[in-house]
């Protein structure tokens, strides 16, 4: 079937600046906002109170600004456990509970192996949240090259998998024994703990997603390698019959995307909580999906997915604080923009 | 020796309370595979189901319009969905999950003041003479009505996609779109409803685990039923029969999980939890091939699982 010729295109008409995917996509939050305003004005409340209130406790302060930077790190980590694996083809939706393993993995290191150092604490911590996310992921691409089942479904289920394997911990064998009974581990000594820096809870997490962006940015743009993932990920056969070994393609892109959401969980037990509890990852591997989704999968533009989602779900917790809106709202307003934004995407239908 | 008998039969007795609701969503994700499309909002559906469902039957006391408006609910969510793949051309899993966290964030707002509600729901009617047989007969028609309703459903379904018209065109859309197009049906029409259709049989599966299983609200109650449901499709290979099959492989986990912590078993009841999740991924990878093959055309695309 063929697609229709646009009004624009007859009349020869072009609108350089709306045709480009930034200036799209600036327009699409826009379009989404506006629709969440309505809905705000609808439930009863006023919509620039609400908007005004989450702009400033975001970007307005200074403790705002950084509760954004704080959510950014694991949101950038899982949206390139996301993207990376989209540029092999794959499609890697167990970013929260590559999290959740990532995280226990780390708490292992620190409760039960005793590094004196910090030096050499947070780097064994780190590389066992790498190695627990990416043997987590390596699950779903066992079962796709072995037994057929499509990555989608294997890692979906995992997530709720992983989530429980948490709680057998925390509930059970690694459970505070001073805790009064609740479902924490003991909390971390000082040299698995990452240090926070400027005065806020920021901590030196914020390295771990700073080198992976750039990190990602020059494999897959300056290498030979990333040029071949990008080959892979576009037509498989295509790739093979030019001799590029596509399983190893494969499998590498998802243990990586696997072991960076499992860094995500090492930097939010060891930068923010302090101990691993059920329940550390609210939706922050199933954000940074969406958010990569958002940014196209590029690494470069994930920096502002990943920080307007963060801003949207701070400001959430800002106006669940002040009992303006329950923060369960911000989940809608995350909704709208994802479908805006890939909504307001060029129209490309196949032509087959 | 009879702790063993009493965890079996008390599987098979709890097999079928906990599979209708992933029965429905399983019915629903399979109409629209059917016509070429994968909806991984099915899970929000289901969510908008259960929660508009309760809601509606808290409000005016009616398990009926509840159960209508679990349907609707469940039917609207989809249909943001077909109107973005089809009409928006987006990705269809990304939407997908992104719809599902959209439910879940429009019950969790609109539900919250409902969470300690009451409702006396659907109960379970037994069906004269044969529930008296033993075991099986309370297992199956000792349910509420939602539950027959789904035993019916999927023969009918079965029949319905293979000797009806709509059946057929519906599978011929999953299966070329360009053949379907030329053979003058129209194929997004097609693919609107079926999506419509899956959003609200999710939609009353979400209904029937609040109103008729659970008999409460709580957010995120359907924890990766739908999800589940869309493993199940490929595992019953796109056919109503066997989703049925499904759909009770994934009840009877939940009945032994239960069973298991009633007895007392000398496991975390966390590694229990986990077992209907384990066994669906297991379940999925026993014909992986063949269910690859019987894959409809439209869908090899999307979710394709060779390389």
């Amino acid at each position: 079937m063929q697609p229709s010729v646009s009004l624009r295109q007859i009349r020869g008409i072009t609108f350089t600046a709306y045709e480009r995917p930034i200036v799209r996509s600036l327009l699409a939050i826009v379009f989404a906002f506006v629709v969440f305003g309505i809905f705000i004005a609808i439930i009863g409340r006023d919509p620039v109170e609400i908007y005004s209130k989450m702009f400033n406790g975001t970007l307005g302060s200074k403790v705002g600004l950084s509760e954004v930077g704080v959510r950014m790190i694991p949101f950038v980590l899982t949206a390139l456990a996301a993207s990376i694996p989209a540029r092999v083809g794959l499609i890697n939706v167990g970013g929260e509970g590559q999290l959740y393993i990532g995280a226990w993995a780390a708490t292992g290191v620190a409760l039960y192996i005793d590094f004196p150092t910090i030096w050499l604490m947070l780097p064994a911590m780190a590389i066992a949240g790498f190695i627990g996310g990416a043997i987590w992921a390596g699950f779903a691409i066992a079962l796709r090259h072995f037994r057929n089942v499509n990555e989608v479904i294997s890692t979906l289920l995992s997530n709720y998998v992983a989530i429980l394997f948490v709680n057998v911990f925390v509930f059970g064998a690694w459970k505070n024994p001073t805790g009064f009974g609740y479902p924490y581990t003991s909390d971390f000594e000082i040299q698995s703990v990452l240090p926070a820096i400027f005065d806020t809870r920021l901590h030196m997490g914020l390295v771990l997603p700073i080198v992976g962006i750039i990190a990602t940015y020059l494999f897959l743009s300056r290498t030979r390698w990333g040029a071949n993932m990008r080959a892979v990920g576009g037509n498989p056969d295509a790739a093979r019959r030019r001799g590029i070994p596509v399983l190893r393609y494969i499998i590498i892109a998802m243990l990586i995307g696997g072991g960076l959401a499992g860094l995500a969980g090492m930097s939010e037990v060891s930068g923010i909580q302090h101990h691993l509890r059920p329940g550390i990852s609210n939706n922050l591997g199933f954000m940074g999906f969406l958010a990569s989704w958002m940014a196209n999968h590029n690494p470069i533009a994930i920096i502002g997915t990943c920080f307007l989602i963060a801003m949207i779900v701070v400001g959430g917790d800002v106006l669940q604080f002040s009992g303006n809106l329950p923060s369960a709202a911000m989940l809608i307003l995350i909704g709208l923009v994802l479908f805006s934004v890939l909504g307001f995407r060029k129209f490309e239908r196949k032509t087959e | 020796m009879s702790d063993v008998w009493l965890v079996l039969g008390g599987t098979l007795t709890g097999a079928v309370g906990p599979g209708i609701s992933v029965l429905y969503a399983t019915y629903g994700e399979l109409i629209t595979e059917r016509a070429g499309r994968i909806n991984l909002g099915i899970e929000g559906s289901m969510l908008m189901g259960a929660c508009f469902g309760f809601i509606a039957t808290v409000e005016t006391e009616s398990v009926t319009l509840g159960v209508f408006a679990g349907m609707v609910g469940g039917s609207l969510l989809s249909l943001v969905l077909a109107y973005l793949v089809i009409y928006r051309n987006t990705n269809q899993l990304a939407t997908g999950f992104a719809l599902t966290l959209f439910g879940s964030g429009i019950t969790a707002y609109a539900g919250r003041s409902y969470v300690d509600s009451t409702i006396n729901g659907l109960n379970p009617i037994a069906v004269p003479i044969i529930s008296e047989i033993p075991k099986l007969g309370s297992a199956l028609f000792e349910q509420d009505i939602l539950a027959y309703i789904a035993y019916v459903l999927g023969p009918m379904l079965f029949l319905g996609l293979h000797y009806t018209r709509t059946g057929l065109s519906l599978k011929a859309v999953g299966e070329n779109i360009s053949v379907a197009y030329a053979a003058g049906r129209n194929p997004y029409v097609i693919q609107i409803a079926a999506i419509a259709a899956g959003g609200a049989l999710a939609g009353l599966g979400g209904a029937q685990l609040s109103l008729g299983f659970t008999h409460t609200w709580s957010e995120g109650m359907t924890v990766g039923r739908g999800f589940v449901a869309v493993g199940l499709v490929i595992f019953a290979m796109w056919s109503p029969l066997r989703a049925m099959v499904g759909a009770f492989l994934f009840g009877g986990a939940i009945g032994l999980q239960l069973q298991l912590q009633t007895v007392g078993a000398p496991v975390s009841p966390f590694i229990l939890d986990m077992l209907p999740y384990l066994i669906i991924i297991f379940v999925m990878s026993l014909w992986s091939r063949a269910a690859t093959r019987a894959m409809p055309e439209g869908l090899k695309g999307v979710l394709r699982a060779t390389t």
